[in-house]
């Protein structure tokens, strides 16, 4: 395995240090002979990003993405682990999806692939997944989620609730209220009106926060709400919170930065579930993100082919990709607007994920002995977001010719680099080691 | 004019100018030989993805009478309805060598990113998209008011202080937003009327009055009246309990159109539902519009077919 020796990083806590990884974990500097030695003057050092909701379509959708393209578009971002979530097909229902899911991560080596488990059969919303095979598999998953749906029968999410809770998981959910948002396209509000877009309203996502938190509260299990899009959900949360209710949230990136107004334009790129919203929904995702009310961000990265994208917007699929541009867009919303520090991005990227996902070995980032997760982020960088930051199967960005701050110069996955100077390494060397 | 997309961003000028090279198009229809020889060798493309008669007809019948040649598409039969999508009905009729693409489509918006798409270089002319725009329908709404109140001296003029009341389906309905637009442009005051449940989120940012109650509204003596088809799937959906309610609440019944002045312009896009949102009484009486609608229509889509192919880059020898 490669010795590293990063010299200079800026730590989150802004402490200067050198970082000596040997082994696949943290060194001491001088057990670090024969390193690689990284100049990280002027670099920002943040433990390895998890991300906990990433669409690598693998199984059944390889044309979009598969786990070696998202991993790699993954490690470009900065992310040593993602959650992948269970809309494949076959769904990701059974001990088998999973297993081979995670195992495939773990022989490309990018990253750590956690698989997400559905909730339900087929993610029909019927009938419980093999949710204990799934949690005692080599998967070993902790999250389920029947993400693009939304567990809206009651009696099932409370059973469900219940049910994840005895192999201590979560539920992530989907907060759709499916009749509020039949044939829905668009924020609802004077501008869906005006350009004949079928609304998305807010109550659809809110309603569904709020009978999942009291449910929660009744069965005394975790929640986890996906992809916050309006502030009336931010209040839901907070006032959830503040009732000691064990719920967690997190907000997109691309919710922190754009707004309905990219509608406009009917370009299918900005085409997404949920909708991108008002400036004022944005705000009190901000400042939600900033009090700690939403506890991630997560980048529900979601590919697709051109052809799905190229067309009416009715007719178009919903989705962007997120994961190579999640870091720029969170330190231009959040960093560079004085919201949040490093530390702050640290946490809401990389620890909280993590030990919402029960993920081992991001709890105590840099310390001697811990695994290497580490990113090291450029963020004087600036650069015009284009096709060749996008380093996984699919090209739907909407951050195509923004200039955004922030660049990762290296990745290291448990010991093991996969970017350096700014280049993703190849395929071969990183499943070597 | 390159492309006509959209009411909503035509201003006052624009919008007279259409509206006063349709007045010449319907003196051409008064000749003995109603045609003009000024789009001869030009092809215009009927792109149909959603059935329409009436608006296809009226765009064939404009084309013709400009002399340019016609392909029709209808989805029904055709590979659309083989699941051919928008770029690549668009692609294979643009490689067929046409100058101008009418097109009606489901989805709101698809007139928009087939001009934006980079996918074929024709004009686009909206004849529909979803519930967004119908430019046409509104321009020759207000081509029907300018010519009822100003007759032979119509040309330069705007609608200023026309009261226009708009009555059913707001939420649903292309006709109603491309006339809102246009209207107000050229100054006239809306008025629209439909139960809450008809009516868009956030239409109080409209440059509208918004009324529920249709015998308020009509209480006022507006200038025009115009009234909305009503879709009776739309009663499956709950916007409405049933037919007769909406009729009784909200349809220009007799009793309703008898206390209006004689001189109240009555007009309606069609097709018409008699008896649920107009009674016959109202859609055949001497100040109905309804059949000026259809003839003047041709007149307005002649002149649009002119315009976006007669200047720009794609005039003839223009740049490509």
């Amino acid at each position: 395995m490669t010795t590293i020796l990063i010299q200079g990083a800026t730590l989150p806590d802004g402490s200067r240090t050198d970082l000596a990884i040997r082994d696949g974990v943290f060194v001491a500097s001088g057990d670090a002979t024969g390193a690689t030695v990284i100049d990280a003057a002027g670099l920002q050092a943040l433990p390895g990003l998890v991300d906990l909701h990433t669409h690598l379509r693998e199984p059944g959708f390889e044309q979009s993405e598969t786990v070696l393209t998202g991993s790699r578009a993954a490690a470009a971002g900065g992310f040593t682990a993602v959650h992948a979530m269970a809309n494949t097909s076959p769904v990701a229902d059974t001990a088998g999806v999973v297993e081979q899911v995670a195992s495939l991560g773990h022989q490309h080596g990018y990253v750590t692939v956690r698989p997400i488990g559905a909730v339900t059969i087929g993610l029909a919303g019927e009938r419980l997944a093999e949710i204990g095979a799934m949690a005692r598999s080599r998967a070993a998953v902790r999250v389920f989620s029947d993400d693009g749906k939304c567990v809206h029968d009651a009696l099932l999410m409370r059973r469900a609730l219940e049910y994840v809770k005895t192999f201590d998981g979560v539920v992530a959910q989907h907060a759709q209220e499916p009749r509020l948002t039949e044939g829905a396209q668009m924020n609802e509000g004077a501008l869906a009106s005006e350009l004949g877009l079928t609304g998305w309203p807010a109550v659809a996502e809110e309603s569904i926060i709020a009978r999942d938190v009291l449910l929660a509260d009744a069965v005394g299990a975790r929640l986890h709400v996906c992809h916050v899009s309006t502030a009336g959900s931010v209040d839901v949360v907070r006032w959830a919170k503040a009732r000691g209710i064990a719920v967690t949230a997190e907000v997109t990136p691309h919710h922190l930065l754009l707004t309905e107004d990219t509608a406009r334009s009917y370009d299918a790129r900005f085409k997404v579930n949920p909708p991108l919203r008002r400036d004022e929904d944005v705000a009190a995702l901000r400042a939600a993100l900033a009090d700690g009310t939403i506890d991630i961000v997560a980048t529900d990265h979601a590919p697709h082919p051109v052809e799905s994208k190229e067309s009416a917007w009715a007719e178009a699929s919903f989705g962007m990709v997120g994961l190579e541009s999640a870091l720029s867009v969170v330190q231009t919303a959040m960093v560079d607007t004085g919201l949040i520090g490093w530390s702050d991005v640290a946490r809401v990227l990389s620890s909280a994920p993590a030990a919402i996902g029960r993920l081992e070995g991001y709890a105590t980032p840099f310390e001697l002995g811990a695994p290497a997760h580490v990113t090291l982020v450029d963020p004087a960088a600036r650069s015009t977001f284009g096709v060749d930051h996008l380093r996984g199967r699919s090209v739907n960005s909407p951050y195509l010719g923004l200039e955004l701050p922030g660049r990762v110069i290296a990745t290291v996955h448990a010991g093991v680099p996969t970017v350096l100077d700014g280049a993703l390494r190849d395929p071969e060397e990183v499943a070597r080691g | 004019m390159r492309h006509l997309l959209s009411t909503r961003d035509l201003t006052r000028d624009e919008a007279i100018g259409i509206l006063d090279v349709a007045e010449d198009m319907a003196d051409v229809a008064r000749r003995a030989v109603p045609k003009l020889p000024t789009l001869q060798g030009r092809t215009v493309a009927n792109l149909f993805f959603e059935d329409s008669t009436r608006t296809r007809l009226s765009f064939e019948a404009a084309a013709k009478r400009l002399s340019a040649d016609v392909i029709t598409l209808s989805a029904k039969g055709s590979s659309v309805s083989k699941g051919e999508g928008l770029k690549d009905t668009a692609q294979t009729i643009a490689a067929m060598g046409v100058d101008a693409v009418v097109i009606r489509h489901g989805a709101s918006g698809a007139a928009r990113t087939l001009a934006d798409g980079g996918w074929i270089d024709a004009a686009i002319v909206n004849a529909g998209d979803g519930t967004h725009e119908h430019p046409t329908q509104g321009l020759l709404d207000a081509y029907t008011m300018r010519k009822a109140r100003h007759g032979d001296a119509s040309r330069g003029r705007d609608l200023d202080g026309l009261r226009v009341t708009i009555v059913g389906d707001i939420l649903h309905s292309r006709v109603a937003r491309s006339n809102l637009w246009l209207l107000s442009a050229l100054g006239a005051e809306v008025t629209l009327v439909a139960p809450a449940t008809l009516l868009p989120t956030g239409v109080e940012t409209w440059p509208a009055t918004v009324r529920h109650d249709l015998d308020d509204a009509l209480a006022e003596k507006p200038d025009v009246v115009m009234m909305l088809r009503i879709q009776a799937e739309r009663m499956n959906a709950a916007f409405f309990p049933n037919e007769r309610e909406y009729a009784r609440e909200w349809g220009l019944d007799d009793a309703r159109f008898a206390r209006l002045p004689a001189d109240t312009m009555v007009m309606h896009p069609g097709p018409m539902i008699r008896g649920l949102e107009i009674a016959a009484s109202a859609a055949d009486a001497a100040n109905s519009l309804v059949l000026d609608q259809v003839t003047n229509g041709v007149s307005i889509r002649m002149a649009v077919l002119y315009l976006v192919l007669s200047s720009g880059p794609n005039a003839r020898g223009g740049a490509a």
